[in-house]
């Protein structure tokens, strides 16, 4: 039998490592044209009104980097923490507690005009973010507690927080009942960058973010003990790198950004708090952190294809009636290929027999 | 009602809540004692309860709705073998990524379904024993999947235990590389592990979408997945513990409902945190015992074997 082998590489294979994102996307795309066909549309289509037609007007660019900066900015914390192995998967809770300490800020005043509240609107989400994800650091640092497991659970609390909020304190005394904060006053929310757009202001914080993170892991010692943490735990030990540091320090940067990604969100284009402020932004930064390779100019353009996803998703939803879980789909589907695609860069495939007892020493 | 019928309903629910975080956890148990972190739980189940919710709607056959949520866990949990065992892919990422694909799929699937209302699996009482006062309608008066998931649960303990291809099973998650060197299949054990694992994250979530709750809606395993995999821990990889901390889950989740059906004025949203904050509790409660998770833990459990020569 001809089967195929894999077999080992001597050393990593730099091609197959900047290639597979892009083979990736091909093979998810190729796979979301068989989905759309099953489904009795034509792929053509069905293609254009997913990629093509969100983007085609000012206002849909607009929409990418509206959607593509929360992704940004959680996946670039998100990077931070996944390079050492820190697994924090609860960036949509830590967005959530960030829109909740920003918009309660907003909130509590509602005459406030000054120039200072949006930057203090800011700053408390960052807080907010940061303090929920200060518990899965304590928790592991301190009591050796699993970080995937708590950081997940507490976006469950997170939400339900949030919920609870909109539905009792903070709800809108006009609103009907609607389960909905009242809405934030001009001082509150981002002023929109460009006519015709709902581009704001805070599209432009992960463009600070960006080469902040970057001189971070690629340029600082502290991002140099990142690495080797993560590539070897039992060298950083011995070099006397502290893991609690690391940790604390993954948790804390990825609860800041995903904490502000709320702010952004909430004091954008919502412009009051709902129940539902994130259609998954902080689960989709995981595969967008993937996807640009853990570096931050990869995932500036994983994060512009996600928000493209998004996009597309709605787009089909309105043009063709498909359901928005499309885009939920594509995204796993993504995610999967990476992986699969990554076994390239370690492994080649080897078809024909004693190959192997040829070649290895 | 008198105060030992509604201790009897009580602990009855409380069964019920608990009996899908059995079968999950169960399933991961035997995954982990292979060495396999397979954080793909919630996709798994998801699946599990939109195919057999929509095999059961389209069929009107509730057995073969379950057929159908076993084969869709155990497809969900193929791809998570190939991926993670074959091509040796990162196992955290991997499992993610099915509990991502697993949410948008099944959400995709289902959609046609979310009004949908079908019969739901009725109890099943055991003549003579489900007349005893208090014990018999708590024990005996369940549904099918209620007694399987404790049969299911003694037999697995058993295999772990006490059976040859159960020792081999946790060679595998425990020396890899000396199991391989015996002459064991590593990566063939791995797989039927992963296998079995999906199996029973589908059994999981066709408990929930045709038992428990008996209807189809989008993410309607609300973290229960991930709560299993806290158990499994909770329990330090022992089938018997599972069953304790699956069922003290449900107790929490009942407590959850029935203070507010009790018509205490504490917000439900805030109650609804209650069954996520005591994983929290109870992980952070066994966690802290370093050498009691070194000791129990699978010592490959989450490492990528790759047989050499």
């Amino acid at each position: 039998m001809m089967l195929p082998r894999l077999e080992q590489r001597a050393e990593a294979f730099w091609v197959a490592r900047y290639l597979s994102p892009f083979l990736a996307a091909a093979l998810a795309l190729l796979c979301g044209g068989l989905l759309f066909a099953s489904l009795g549309y034509d792929p053509l289509v069905a293609f254009h009104a997913f990629f093509i037609k969100p983007v085609s007007s000012l206002y849909g660019l607009g929409e990418v980097a509206l959607k593509a900066s929360p992704l940004l900015l959680c996946a670039l914390g998100l990077a931070v923490g996944f390079r050492c192995k820190v697994w924090n998967i609860g960036a949509e809770g830590q967005f959530t507690t960030g829109a909740i300490a920003g918009g309660g800020l907003a909130l509590a005043f509602p005459h406030g005009n000054g120039l200072w509240l949006l930057p203090a609107m800011i700053l408390a989400g960052a807080l907010g973010g940061m303090a929920w994800a200060a518990i899965p650091a304590f928790l592991r640092t301190r009591f050796n507690t699993s970080e995937i497991l708590s950081s997940l659970m507490l976006s469950y609390v997170a939400l339900l927080v949030l919920s609870y909020l909109v539905h009792g304190p903070w709800r809108d005394p006009a609103g009907f009942n609607f389960p909905q904060s009242r809405q934030f006053e001009d001082a509150a929310l981002f002023p929109i960058l460009f006519a015709g757009t709902r581009v704001n202001l805070s599209c432009a914080l992960p463009f600070a973010a960006l080469p902040a993170v970057w001189m971070l892991l690629e340029r600082s010692f502290i991002g140099f003990q990142i690495k080797v943490a993560g590539l070897a735990p039992a060298a950083a030990a011995y070099a006397g790198f502290k893991e609690t540091h690391l940790v604390w320090l993954s948790l804390l940067l990825g609860g800041a950004f995903a904490g502000i990604a709320g702010v952004d969100e909430v004091a954008g284009p919502i412009g009051q708090l709902l129940p539902n402020i994130s259609p998954g932004y902080g689960f989709a930064a995981i595969i967008v952190a993937f996807l640009g390779r853990l570096h931050p100019l990869g995932i500036l353009f994983a994060s512009l294809l996600m928000a493209l996803i998004y996009l597309g998703g709605e787009s089909v939803q309105v043009s063709l009636g498909l359901p928005l879980a499309v885009a939920g789909v594509f995204q796993g589907m993504l995610l999967f290929f990476l992986l699969g695609c990554d076994v390239f860069v370690r492994y080649r495939l080897r078809f024909g027999p004693g190959a192997a007892a040829a070649s290895s020493p | 009602m008198s105060e030992l019928d509604l201790l009897a309903a009580v602990l009855a629910a409380t069964l019920r809540a608990g009996t899908p975080l059995v079968l999950a956890a169960l399933g991961e148990l035997v995954t982990e004692k292979s060495g396999v972190l397979n954080l793909g739980v919630e996709g798994m189940m998801l699946m599990g309860a939109v195919a057999g919710f929509i095999a059961a709607a389209a069929s009107g056959d509730l057995a073969l709705g379950i057929a159908a949520a076993l084969l869709a866990g155990m497809a969900m949990a193929l791809l998570f073998g190939v991926l993670a065992l074959t091509l040796q892919a990162n196992q955290v990422a991997t499992g993610l990524a099915l509990s991502i694909f697993g949410t948008g799929l099944s959400a995709f699937l289902g959609r046609g379904y979310v009004d949908a209302t079908l019969g739901g699996v009725t109890p099943l009482a055991i003549p003579g024993l489900a007349q005893v006062p208090l014990l018999g309608p708590v024990l005996f008066d369940q549904d099918i999947l209620v007694y399987a998931s404790v049969i299911l649960l003694v037999a697995v303990h058993r295999f772990l235990a006490r059976s040859r291809f159960g020792l081999v099973l946790r060679a595998a998650g425990e020396s890899p590389d000396a199991a391989h060197a015996l002459g064991y299949p590593v990566i063939r054990i791995r797989y039927c592990a992963v296998m079995f694992g999906g199996a029973m994250s589908g059994l999981a979530g066709a408990y929930l979408s045709l038992a428990y709750t008996p209807m189809w809606t989008e993410n309607m395993s609300a973290g229960r997945g991930w709560i299993a995999l806290a158990l499994v821990v909770f329990a330090t990889w022992k089938p018997l513990r599972v069953l304790l901390g699956a069922y003290i889950f449900g107790g929490v989740s009942i407590l959850q409902l029935n203070i507010q059906g009790a018509g205490f004025a504490f917000p439900p949203d805030l109650l609804a945190t209650l069954p996520y904050l005591a994983t929290i509790v109870v992980l952070v409660l066994i966690s802290r015992d370093v050498r009691r998770i070194r000791l129990n833990a699978p010592a490959a459990l989450g490492k990528p074997f790759r047989p050499q020569t």
